[in-house]
């Protein structure tokens, strides 16, 4: 993740916002702007561990019919012109429907790297892990700061790829300042595990970026983004936009 | 053992579990741990046995209702008064539990969900009773349809908070009440009021409703001398359900039948029978039978009774209902509305929506089975649906009659 000791910015968006051929170019520009992986957001009715604006995301992905397999079909899109890590990012329920197995090996057919499902504990995981290592994916899990040092070592364990460091408590969102909680949980994971972590929930502009990236192998912007497309999917600069401000957090990160 | 059920992770057989972000993980593991030490203790035991019976009114009675059953023409009917505790419904029995375990837990603010209201309200109550902070989600279209349980709320002290999001009913109330907690978990109790969610709520609530179970049995011995043929009990969530079900688990002369709503019919966003119309996935913290479509996402559910319109079960009765040991069968709007007026006609009982159903089934048994007990629970009463009750009966509210003067 950590390229030549650069810290990687990792932007997610809700496939299917404003339509899934949209998310085509939406990733692209992204990656020009410098994103070096992308959560590829897959709808859920009922998102628990989101804040307004990826549930309303989420909700309009639904509405213009985003469904994981079309969203599979949009990574296939994707992986045919850009070589960008894919982390399809959801709930578990899409997922346990369409089957681990299936899941796993139609998503590694479409060049998915792997999976963060928000709401499946390290407990719950056993078959869903199985499925997607025999499959060549890797499987990220969440460590958040209530976790216990018992609990984090098993994140560590069921995660592969990296793990993802819950910056604060609560849900997605834009936030006014990083979480005095983040330094603490980054040192306790590195006494656990020597996987790349990424910090994210609740960063948004490019000071706290830089911050996190201080931290963190990885900073994961979300609702910021989704804000722009939500704001400008109609105009066609969107892309510039969005290329421009991954960008400037990009350069806060790295300059 | 069916009795022996949850293991140690909180699994029903395949059911149950704990699906949640891993923020609440931790603090989920504190509070089985906080729990199942109460369990053990006297102290709070006694405590909770002293508040059940001095102020929500336990015991409560086991009525024969001689006029419907002799009009039937079949079984003796029983009904299981929860509607006569304080509150007018069941919801009081685990809502006093919890409380003392937030209390023991060192919690000062309390959040809910409710959907029409009742569990909003009994929460609310024991928040005042504590003296502790209370908040509660209500979906926005409910607060439009139940005002008055909007104001009881607030009359108690608590804030009612309007979600807008989703389907702005019980289901978004939920997810809405879980950000919340996720965000400010470390001063904050969830008081979830029904047995579903994450382990270990649907043991703890299912554990503080069996009181129900319990005073049944020792009643149906003491009126009968004999075990009752079968038990009926509408199933939103299912915590009435499973409180008076689970004394008689073990005992296989008894019947158990759960009662879903079968709303306006068998289509997808028509019901919410989620055994006949689902298939087991997970939400809100449990892996059970849930309505969804194809893809994952959870469907639009339907009810006349707002206590019975959620789309995912309680996982207990998945597991009832796949070892064969209850039935779970679905009643419409219509038969749940007629059931209501029989009884109020009957017996005098004005029954909550959400019994009603239990009711309905039971009337549909009833003719023909000479010789057999049944037990309904009668989990709430009906005065916070008077309104609806009147929206179906458009003809109540003209009277041609004209006195003999």
């Amino acid at each position: 993740m950590r390229r030549e000791g650069r810290p990687a910015l990792i932007a997610y968006l809700t496939a299917g916002d404003p339509s899934l051929e949209r998310t085509v170019s939406l990733v692209a520009a992204l990656e020009e702007g410098g994103a070096d992986l992308i959560e590829l957001g897959v709808p859920f009715s009922d998102p628990i561990a989101d804040g307004p604006v990826i549930q309303r995301a989420c909700r309009r992905a639904l509405q213009a019919g985003a469904t994981l397999p079309r969203i599979l079909e949009t990574a296939f899109r994707i992986r045919s012109r850009s070589q960008i890590p894919l982390l399809l990012f959801s709930y578990l329920n899409p997922v346990l429907r369409y089957g681990f197995e299936a899941a796993a090996r139609d998503a590694a057919a479409a060049g998915v790297d792997g999976f963060l499902l928000t709401d499946l504990s390290v407990e719950e995981a056993g078959d869903y892990t199985a499925a997607l290592r025999r499959a060549g994916l890797d499987t990220v899990f969440l460590a958040a700061p209530t976790s216990t040092d018992e609990r984090l070592r098993l994140v560590a364990q069921h995660s592969s790829g990296f793990v993802y460091l819950v910056s604060r408590t609560g849900v997605t969102g834009e936030r006014e300042a990083l979480s005095e909680q983040v330094g603490r949980l980054v040192a306790r994971l590195r006494a656990i595990t020597a996987l790349p972590l990424a910090v994210g929930f609740g960063i948004s502009r490019p000071e706290q970026a830089a911050a996190a990236a201080r931290l963190a192998d990885g900073v994961v912007v979300g609702s910021a983004f989704v804000r722009i497309i939500e704001q400008a999917h109609e105009s066609a600069d969107l892309e510039t936009r969005l290329r421009r401000f991954a960008r400037e957090l990009k350069q806060a990160m790295t300059g | 053992m069916l009795t022996s059920l949850p293991d140690a992770r909180g699994h029903f057989g395949p059911y149950g579990g704990r699906f949640v972000p891993e923020t609440l993980m931790a603090p989920l593991e504190e509070l089985e741990k906080a729990y199942f030490e109460a369990r053990r203790d006297p102290v709070f035991q006694a405590e909770l046995r002293t508040l059940l019976q001095e102020y929500a009114g336990r015991p409560t009675p086991l009525y024969f209702a001689r006029r419907l059953s002799e009009s039937l023409g079949g079984a003796k009917i029983y009904f299981k008064r929860e509607d006569l505790l304080h509150t007018g419904a069941h919801k009081i029995n685990n809502c006093l539990g919890q409380i003392l375990l937030a209390r023991r837990m060192g919690k000062r603010r309390i959040i809910a969900e409710t959907g029409a209201g009742q569990h909003g309200v009994a929460t609310a109550t024991v928040a005042a009773l504590f003296g502790m902070e209370c908040v509660i989600y209500m979906g926005a279209e409910d607060m439009e349809r139940q005002r008055l349980n909007v104001f009881r709320m607030r009359l108690l002290g608590a804030h009612v908070v309007g979600v807008n999001s989703g389907s702005r009913t019980l289901k978004d109330a939920i997810s809405e009440a879980m950000r919340d907690w996720v965000t400010n978990v470390a001063d904050t109790y969830y008081l979830l009021g029904s047995a579903l969610g994450a382990h270990p709520y649907p043991v703890m609530v299912r554990d503080f409703q069996s009181v129900i179970g319990e005073e049944t049995h020792q009643q149906i011995l003491a009126k009968e001398g004999r075990l009752p043929d079968a038990v009926f009990a509408c199933v939103g969530g299912g915590s009435n359900a499973i409180g008076i079900f689970h004394r008689f688990l073990a005992e296989p002369g008894v019947q158990l039948i759960g009662v879903e709503a079968g709303g306006r019919g068998p289509l997808l966003g028509e019901h919410a029978a989620r055994f006949s119309g689902g298939a087991p996935g997970v939400l809100h913290g449990a892996y059970s039978y849930l309505l969804q479509d194809e893809y994952g996402q959870v469907a639009p559910t339907h009810s006349v009774s707002a206590g019975l319109d959620y789309a995912l079960v309680g996982p207990e009765h998945a597991w009832l209902r796949d070892q064969g040991r209850a039935e779970y069968v679905a009643v419409g709007d219509r038969e749940a509305l007629e059931a209501a007026r029989l009884l109020a006609r009957s017996e005098g009982l004005i029954a909550a929506l959400e019994s009603a159903h239990a009711v309905a089934e039971a009337v549909r048994r009833a003719p023909g089975a000479s010789g057999q007990i049944f037990i309904v629970n009668l989990s709430g009463r009906g005065d916070k649906d008077i309104d609806i009750y009147r929206q179906h009966f458009p003809e109540l509210d003209e009277d041609p009659y004209q006195p003999p003067l």
